[in-house]
Formats: C-alpha cells, sequence, structure tokens
C-alpha cells in the first residue's frame, strides 16, 4: 500500500504524516534552539522577554563567564576548573571499564569455565541494581580505601558499575566470533593475553565504539554519583552546573546558564559525532568462509 | 610403535560415549583420511589429536612422544580448519608468520618462510591482502600456507574443502594430492565425502557411531568392505545390497518375473562353499552390473535377462536401475548404451569382486 502510494507522489495521508512528523521534529528541537539564542544574547534583551527571537546584538560574553568567572559556590572562576574535574574522571573511567569488559567477555565466550552462565549472570543483575541502594555501602568502601571525595573514588564508582554493560555488550560481540580462530591461534603458539591484544581487541572495533559511547555518556552525565561522592573542588561538571544555578547571589543570569548547559553537554555531542565517523561495520567480513 | 599412534581413546561428554575406544596406527608419510557420515566422531578425533579438547580415556603418540598433555603448541602439529579461520585483521603473510611470530622466530627467517611457502602454494602476489579481500579458493591456499610454514610433524585437516564450489573442491583435492607426493607429510584429514577419502588416502578409516568401521587401503576398502555399512558408504553410486540364498556354488536372486537368476561365485576360496540354502545379501559395485559387450570375461561372469526401470545418462556412463531381490540395483552401463525403460535386457554379472555379507549382523562373510 505505501509503495502504491509512493507511486502516486504525495497523496495527502502523506503529506498529514510529514506535517506531523517536522511538528514534533521542532517540538523537540526547540529547547535547544531557545538555550543557543538564550546563550548570545545580554541579559538586557534577554529581559525584553521574547524567548524565540534571535538575538539583536549577538555576544559570546557569557560563554567566557560560563567558563571563567562565574560564581559556583564561593568562588567566582567558572567551570573550567569543574570541566577538567569531569574529564580526568571519564577517562580513566571508560578506558577501564571498557578493557575490564572486553576481557570478561572474551573468558565468557572463548574460555569458559564451570559456572560461567551463573557470572554472568550476576554480572547482568548488577545492571539493574537501582543506584540509590548502594549510596551508603559505597560511601563506606569509598571511605575505608581513603578515597572519598575524590575523582579516583568517583573512578572506581564508575568502573564498577558499568562494568555489567560492557562486559554484556563484550560477551554478546565475542559470542559471534569464530572459536575456530582462538583454535588456530592456540596451535600457532599463541598465549592468553597474545590472542587477547593481536586477534580479539583488532577485530573489537564496531562494540569498542558503541561501548565507548554509551559509557562516556553515562559516566559524564551522571550527577548522583558525583554530587554524592566528590564534593567541592572533585566535583564534576554536573554538580558543578547544579551548583552554578542555585547560587543564589545576585540576579539570575540566564544566558550565562544557557552557556554553562552546553558547554556541560558538548563533550558527549562530540563523542557521537568523532565515534560515529569510525563505526565501520563489516570489519568481521572475510574471517571466516565468505 | 606408528609415527602417530592412537591407542584406544575414548571421549566422553556428559554422559554420552563420542568415541569408543578408537586404535589407529600410521607411518610417516601416511595421508589417513577419516570419513564417515555427520556425528560419527570424526572431527572429535582429530580435535583430540590437535590437543583441542581433552580426551577421556586412551593414549596418542606422535613421534614417539605421548602428547596427551601437552598444549596443542607444543605437539608440533599445524591444523587447516574447515572455516579457514584466518585472522580477519592481518595481512596474508601476517597470517601466514603468526605461528612462527609467536615462537620466537627472528624476523628474516620467518621472511624467507613466507616467501618460500608462498611459491609454493603461488600465493606471492596475495601477501599484502586482507583475509576479506580473497576469494574462496585464495583463502584455502593461505590455510594451507599457514599449515606449511611451520613444517610440523603432521598435518591435520578439518574438512577443508567443504566450503568450496564443485569444481575449486577438485582443483584443490589434486593440488593437496600434489603437496602430500611432494613433501612426504604426514596427514590427518577428515572428510564426510567419501570421493575425497578414496582419491587422497594411503590409508582410510571409515568412522561411525564412535567406532572405528574399518582401517585399510583404499582398494581395501572399496574392494573387501568389513560389513554393510562401509560398503554403502565409500563408493558413488554406492554398493547395491542384494538379499540372495546360497546353493550350487553361486547365489540365487529371486528377480520378481518368474525364475530366480543364479549367479556363480568364483572359486577362488572367497565365498562359502558350504550351507546350501543360507540367506545372505550380495554386495556388487554398480560397475559390476553391465553390458554384455563391456564385461571382462575373464572373471565369473554370468549373463541373466532383467527388467530396466529407469535409465539415467551421467555423460561418461548411463546408469539404468532395476528390481531385483526386492531391491533397486543399479548397473553402470556404457554412456552410448541404446537401453529404453521397460525394457528387458540382457546384463553381465561380474562376481570377481561380489562380496557377501550376513543378513543380521550385516558383518562380511568370507
Amino acid at each position: 500500500m505505501s509503495a502504491a502510494a509512493g507511486a502516486r507522489g504525495l497523496s495527502l495521508g502523506r503529506i498529514v504524516l510529514y506535517a506531523i512528523l517536522g511538528l514534533f521534529a521542532i517540538f523537540y528541537m526547540l529547547p535547544l534552539f531557545v538555550m543557543i539564542v538564550t546563550s548570545f544574547k545580554s541579559l538586557d534583551e534577554i529581559r525584553l522577554g521574547d524567548m524565540l527571537g534571535l538575538p539583536q546584538q549577538p555576544t559570546a560574553d557569557a560563554w567566557f563567564a560560563a567558563w571563567q568567572t562565574s560564581c559556583i559556590g564561593l568562588t567566582c572562576e567558572g567551570l573550567k576548573g569543574y570541566f577538567w574535574n569531569s574529564i580526568k574522571m571519564v577517562v580513566p573511567a571508560v578506558f577501564i571499564s571498557t578493557i575490564l569488559g572486553s576481557l570478561n567477555g572474551y573468558v565468557l565466550t572463548k574460555w569458559r569455565f564451570p559456572g560461567h552462565r551463573w557470572v554472568f549472570a550476576l554480572m547482568l543483575f548488577g545492571c539493574f541494581i537501582p543506584f540509590q541502594s548502594v549510596l551508603v555501602p559505597m560511601a563506606l568502601i569509598l571511605g575505608k580505601l581513603g578515597i572519598a571525595g575524590t575523582t579516583a573514588g568517583l573512578v572506581l564508582v564508575h568502573v564498577v558499575y558499568g562494568l555489567g554493560f560492557t562486559t554484556l555488550f563484550f560477551r554478546n560481540y565475542y559470542e559471534a566470533f569464530p572459536n575456530e580462530l582462538i583454535r588456530a591461534a592456540q596451535i600457532d603458539g599463541a598465549s592468553f593475553f597474545q590472542i587477547f591484544r593481536r586477534i580479539m581487541l583488532p577485530s573489537s572495533g564496531p562494540i569498542i565504539v558503541v561501548t565507548v559511547i554509551f559509557q562516556f555518556t553515562n559516566i559524564w552525565n551522571d550527577f548522583l554519583f558525583g554530587a554524592s561522592f566528590a564534593s567541592g573542588d572533585s566535583a564534576p561538571m554536573t554538580v558543578a552546573l547544579n551548583n552554578l544555578v542555585n547560587t543564589s547571589t545576585g540576579v539570575r543570569e540566564y544566558n550565562v546558564y544557557m552557556a554553562a548547559a552546553i558547554i556541560a553537554a558538548l563533550p558527549t555531542l562530540l563523542v557521537y559525532i568523532i565515534s560515529g565517523r569510525y563505526f565501520v561495520r563489516g570489519l568481521m567480513a572475510g574471517a571466516v568462509k565468505g | 610403535m606408528g609415527f602417530l599412534e592412537i591407542r584406544n581413546v575414548k571421549k566422553r561428554y556428559g554422559g554420552t560415549d563420542v568415541l569408543k575406544g578408537i586404535d589407529i596406527s600410521i607411518e610417516q608419510g601416511d595421508f589417513l583420511v577419516l570419513v564417515g557420515p555427520s556425528g560419527c566422531g570424526k572431527s572429535t578425533l582429530l580435535n583430540l589429536i590437535a590437543g583441542l579438547d581433552q580426551l577421556s580415556e586412551g593414549e596418542i603418540w606422535i613421534n614417539g612422544v605421548m602428547v596427551n598433555d601437552l598444549h596443542p603448541s607444543k605437539r608440533d602439529i599445524a591444523m587447516v580448519f574447515q572455516s579457514y579461520a584466518l585472522y580477519p585483521n592481518m595481512t596474508v603473510a601476517e597470517n601466514v608468520v603468526f605461528g612462527l611470530e609467536m615462537r620466537g622466530v627472528p624476523k628474516p627467517e620467518r621472511e624467507a618462510a613466507v616467501a618460500e611457502v608462498a611459491k609454493i602454494l603461488q600465493i606471492e602476489h596475495l601477501l599484502t591482502r586482507k583475509p576479506s579481500q580473497l576469494s574462496g579458493g585464495q583463502r584455502q591456499r593461505v590455510a594451507m600456507g599457514r599449515a606449511l610454514v611451520r613444517k610440523p610433524l603432521v598435518f591435520l585437516f578439518d574438512e577443508p574443502l567443504s566450503n568450496l564450489d564443485a569444481k575449486l573442491r577438485v582443483e584443490m583435492r589434486t593440488e593437496i594430492k600434489r603437496l602430500h607426493q611432494n613433501m612426504g607429510a604426514t596427514i590427518v584429514y577428515v572428510t564426510h565425502d567419501q570421493i575425497e577419502a578414496m582419491t587422497l588416502a594411503t590409508q582410510i578409516a571409515v568412522m561411525n557411531g564412535g567406532e572405528i568401521q574399518q582401517l585399510g587401503s583404499p582398494k581395501e576398502i572399496y574392494n573387501r568392505p568389513v560389513n554393510t555399512f562401509v560398503a554403502s558408504f565409500m563408493g558413488s553410486p554406492s554398493m547395491n545390497m542384494i538379499p540372495a540364498v546360497l546353493g550350487n556354488g553361486g547365489v540365487e536372486i529371486a528377480s520378481g518375473n518368474g525364475a530366480p537368476i543364479s549367479l556363480r561365485l568364483p572359486a577362488n576360496g572367497r565365498g562359502p562353499n558350504a550351507a546350501s540354502g543360507r540367506k545372505v545379501i550380495l554386495g556388487l559395485r554398480p560397475e559390476a552390473v553391465t553390458d554384455p559387450g563391456a564385461a571382462d570375461r575373464n572373471g565369473a561372469v554370468t549373463d541373466a535377462n532383467c527388467h530396466v526401470e529407469v535409465v539415467e545418462p551421467a555423460g561418461s556412463d548411463t546408469f539404468a536401475v532395476m528390481r531385483l531381490g526386492g531391491v533397486e540395483v543399479i548397473a553402470r552401463m556404457r554412456a552410448d548404451t541404446d537401453l529404453k525403460p521397460g525394457q528387458t535386457a540382457p546384463f553381465a554379472f561380474n562376481m570377481e569382486k561380489a562380496v557377501l555379507f550376513d543378513p543380521q549382523s550385516g558383518n562380511r562373510i568370507d
């Protein structure tokens, strides 16, 4: 039926359909549009109340203020310190959880041991534990380890929490990886880690990209763990953004808030754009019979 | 002791016996083919020799060393897999040389080895390509190159030709045979294709249900099968199995239309002389039932008229299907025969290579 409609060109039904889709798209994009235009307006212009209007005198002042001079809590040095906090947290956390996840997946599919199903089931179960329920025990453990309130502590929390997901991703990917390759490598004399490093990892491009995007987005955007386990100067971006908006001195600088929010969202956007380009399918083509 | 010796090897998965006591011994330079239907345990046996799987009982010796507890890489074997198992992220040259690299062979030697193997297999122009850029036949060559370059004691082939199309399969079969002849390598080769087994092997082990049915040269397997399983598995079209009754120095077959056909057995001591009236199964290869003009008259040949049901021209031969003793019998005729379905025509039964089986046990009667 849809093919017939397509053959006749734009029917009334199609026009209505596209109109509705367009409407939803506009509705969905509208907040982002408001954020961007507001961030380039001066406070005076914002007070005029035309939320959707383009800036009359575009200015990047709010962006500089958000980055360098806005007040978060008692200090007025902008977001930049917290931005680096987030980078220092997210890079090791993503790297470690991805590597450990791929090792787990490798063992759970290619070096099976009695009870491997149970181990995997428990790790999967870990994905579904609500964050709030572990806050207190986690705080106790971090305290005992002496890394409470530090970026290292936050990295540990995110690695532990991400492990269930990364293991799931890699296990499912390696499940389809031909066992004969592992056997061939064993006969060739490659060790456990040599097989992993020389054969599994180089063939894991697509799933590494998926895992990195997923982990990066989750860890960067996390607020609860950041607010709970990293206080003051080691707080990540999300917590700082909240503190910036809630700092209750002076006027509410909406343009600065908007700029700050966009800065906070930029890295995840970048990861999507950059990684997406490397998301090449079919890296495995030709491994086995054609 | 043989170069490769398999002693009473058993393998159990859970409660099921996959291999029920295998004994094989072959000499250096032998080409052993393990052949049998799916699930007969032939691939399991190969994996046990490779060390990719642990045996439940028994011993495997390679060149005087018991390898039961040796890691696959320490057994001095190389394996060619059904799927070729080429590392997708490496070039052809890197694939071929990976085993040497893992063994710490210095780079100049590795490069020399690759060059040599590439020349033998004519894959020199492919060395910088990735496996995904190769055709099936080229992948097959690379997989063999990876095995050859190591110069192992024993080569293991796991159905290496089953993923190729029919024409390429025949070409590669000849190639493998040539390699074996030129290098004198010791090879264990798994296949379910009985033609591959016949053409390649110096020794064939026909397997079924986790047991070796018969171990012998292709000729022995073909001409003197020990039981009806081996007889019908090897050969294409398969051996005719005709219910018959012993008597008067020969066998009698019910022909369906009146008088039974009486076939004289050769007087060479084969076949039971006594026991008249005993029921047997007469095993006759299709080529032993042919046109009277084409038959080899030196042997014990009997002519008989039979009713032709179907005629199947196959190019080089024509096959005639008839019904004897209640079963279908296939005769291999000259290609230019003018037989017509529905006709009753004379056939020559050459009993020189006839084999008799016991109807109950299926074993050969001598």
